[in-house]
């Protein structure tokens, strides 16, 4: 058993605050993804885990033992580092055995765990070779294979696949996910691209200037942020952020963006919404895939309106359009046959029921 | 048509002066050229002192007659020779190995210092080593003095008898080693500092979580990753240690009764002071396989790993 729990841990460089205060549980063989901007405290956060860094306050414990104090080498957790780290003057066999060998651990102990760490990895044929004798990926598998061999409590990556190319970035993304189907090691994975973290995490956890802005499913966080920076980090390309305002007529709600344009609000959010009221600063949030061109058929919820569109990417399967509503630039994704054309009018379509209202002043999704 | 031209003697006279000038511009001979003032600067003062070295060598004391291996001859014969071959050998090693596990701790050292002070120390550290070694060697030579010892003062305090810091052979070489690792270490310092600040902060992290001790992450981390210059390093300061002279000069002047000659130091002696200009030159000579043996096996070791890592 091997969760991992921290209790209002906090990071202190001098005076800058790098983690203030954050509560995470992880449960036993989880894959937990940590992910924000540079800065947002996440790498932080796994080097405390793995103790490279000291704790300036509150807990962390391993399979239910506090770590605090205790050396990265007593704390039975493997890491993968960025640059992968793998000792240059070492062949593959020995920097995967490296670990083994510094606890004692029987020669063909070792043995019989790096073969079947390469065996997992596909790189038996390569544990002869000099790290610098290797490609990207390789390394990346190396790196993988030294932490596997270890059979420790928990794995830590620390952005392990920005080094390496966006086709290999993809397959090596997959491998991991497989490593670990096959390994079921409780996992601790740090990046910044929202992308891996979404494929691979089974609870992704969003941070911003070190504080911990949202836990939850891959899911969760995409359909149902907690806050304004959750809505706007995850989903490619980001959310749109419309400054609406929250009028009430005859019982029903309707945000209204400017004198032309105004959106009854689903009727099932009224109760939720209505305290909100004419309140200042409030903002439509409205994925890009939920603005579409006009179809024949139509859902409750879905309303259709004209816009000038200014700029016009097809992508292939589908186009991105944009356009400005008052002031702000606004992203919808249409099909590539619905005839978007820069500096033309077009008839587009906006599904209510994926909307958000944010309070701008807190942040904070209502 | 190739023939007409050949044939053609301005055609051919063209050839020619196309000829001298693709050479002109060929990237070997601009390269040469740029180096011509360098090979010409080495020839003079290198590689011409050292030939005149070997025929001086080969002459008798009055420089009228041609010995052959005469002079060699006599040098294997006597015992000071070989007392001066012993010495040189163990004061070359013994400083160099002392220079290096110094200028290695203190190097750690350094490098643990916080980087805002870290400057100011690595300066101070370097002043043996920048001040003309001629000079601090008179400063040690009044702390060895044997009447007004500054060294043996702070012992006469502890109730210690003074030492006889270069009245007495096995002292008198103590304090020339003693000297020379004073003046050398901080250069072995500043390299070592230099290659432990290029080893990967990342990978004494995967060490440490790999489970390595201070000592395991020194052994199996720090020292192979070092290696080369390590090797670089001890083989650089064991020639200029081997051909030293000044230290040795200065303090003892190759006494008391031989006991701290080493080449440099008897090759003047028996040359310039002894008159005996081919002997002296002989002398010197002997330096020149030692160091070869040396400098071969620490570069082969270099360049075979250099192609591995």
């Amino acid at each position: 058993m091997a969760q991992v729990t921290l209790r209002k841990v906090v990071k202190k460089y001098d005076e800058v605050l790098a983690v203030r205060g954050i509560d995470l549980d992880i449960t036993d063989k989880e894959f937990i993804v940590l992910v924000g901007p540079s800065g947002c405290g996440k790498s932080t956060t796994l080097r405390m885990i793995a103790g490279l860094e000291e704790i300036s306050g509150g807990d962390i414990a391993i399979g239910g033992d506090v770590v605090n104090d205790v050396p990265p080498k007593d704390r039975d957790i493997a890491m993968v580092f960025q640059n992968y780290a793998l000792y240059p003057h070492m062949n593959v066999y020995e920097n995967m055995s490296f670990g083994l060998k510094l606890k004692k651990t029987p020669k063909d102990e070792i043995d019989r765990r790096v073969k079947q760490a390469a065996q997992i990895l596909d790189i038996t044929e390569l544990l002869d070779r000099k790290p610098k004798q290797l490609s990207g990926g390789q390394r990346q598998r190396v790196a993988m294979g030294r932490a596997i061999v270890r059979d420790p409590k928990v794995f830590l990556f620390d952005e392990p696949l920005s080094n390496l190319d966006a086709k290999l970035r993809v397959q090596m993304r997959t491998e991991i996910k497989k490593v670990h189907q096959k390994v079921r090691t409780t996992t601790v994975y740090v990046t910044h691209d929202q992308v891996e973290a979404m494929t691979l995490a089974d609870r992704v956890v969003v941070m911003n200037g070190g504080l911990i802005e949202q836990v939850g499913s891959p899911n969760d966080l995409y359909h149902s942020p907690a806050t304004k920076f959750v809505a706007g980090f995850i989903g490619s390309p980001a959310m749109n952020f419309i400054p609406c305002q929250l009028e009430q007529a005859a019982g029903a709600l309707r945000v209204r963006l400017n004198d032309k344009l105004s959106f009854p609000v689903p009727a099932d959010r009224t109760t939720r919404y209505t305290a909100h009221v004419g309140k200042a600063n409030l903002l439509l949030g409205l994925r890009p895939e939920h603005i579409t061109e006009t179809r024949p058929h139509s859902e409750p919820n879905q309303h259709d309106f004209d816009m000038t569109i200014d700029v016009v990417e097809p992508m292939g399967m589908e186009t991105l359009v944009y356009f400005t509503i008052n002031g702000v630039e606004i992203c919808g994704r249409v099909n590539p046959n619905a005839g978007a054309a820069a500096a033309k009018s077009m008839k587009l379509r906006a599904d209510l029921s994926n909307m958000h209202l944010i309070d701008d002043s807190t942040g904070k999704v209502l | 048509m190739a023939d007409i031209a050949a044939r053609n003697p301005a055609v051919l006279a063209g050839n020619q002066r196309s000829g001298l000038h693709k050479l002109m511009q060929r990237k070997s001979t601009i390269a040469f050229l740029m180096a011509l003032p360098l090979i010409l600067l080495i020839a003079i003062l290198v590689a011409y002192p050292a030939g005149y070295a070997v025929y001086l060598a080969t002459l008798n004391k009055g420089m009228t007659r041609f010995v052959g291996f005469g002079n060699f001859e006599f040098l294997f014969g006597r015992d000071t020779f070989w007392l001066v071959v012993y010495q040189s050998c163990l004061f070359a090693i013994t400083a160099v190995i002392f220079k290096a596990i110094i200028g290695f701790v203190v190097a750690h050292f350094v490098h643990n210092i916080p980087a805002k002070g870290q400057r100011k120390w690595r300066g101070m550290l370097l002043v043996p080593w920048v001040i003309p070694p001629a000079m601090s060697t008179l400063a040690w030579l009044w702390l060895f003095d044997p009447s007004y010892s500054a060294l043996n003062w702070i012992l006469a305090i502890f109730g210690i008898e003074g030492i006889p810091w270069t009245g007495e052979a096995g002292w008198a070489r103590f304090s020339v080693i003693l000297v020379n690792v004073w003046i050398g270490s901080p250069f072995f310092m500043i390299m070592y500092l230099a290659a432990l600040k290029s080893v990967p902060e990342q990978l004494y992290e995967a060490a440490s979580i790999d489970g390595a001790t201070w000592w395991q992450r020194i052994w199996y981390v720090t020292l192979p990753m070092m290696r080369n210059i390590i090797a670089i390093t001890a083989l650089f300061s064991l020639i200029v240690t081997f051909a030293n002279f000044d230290i040795v000069r200065v303090l003892t002047a190759g006494g008391p009764l031989n006991s701290t000659h080493i080449f440099g130091t008897w090759a003047f002696r028996v040359g310039i002071e002894g008159g005996d200009i081919p002997l002296g030159a002989a002398v010197s000579l002997f330096m020149v396989p030692i160091l070869a043996v040396a400098a071969t096996f620490i570069l082969r070791d270099i360049t075979k790993r250099g192609s591995e890592v």
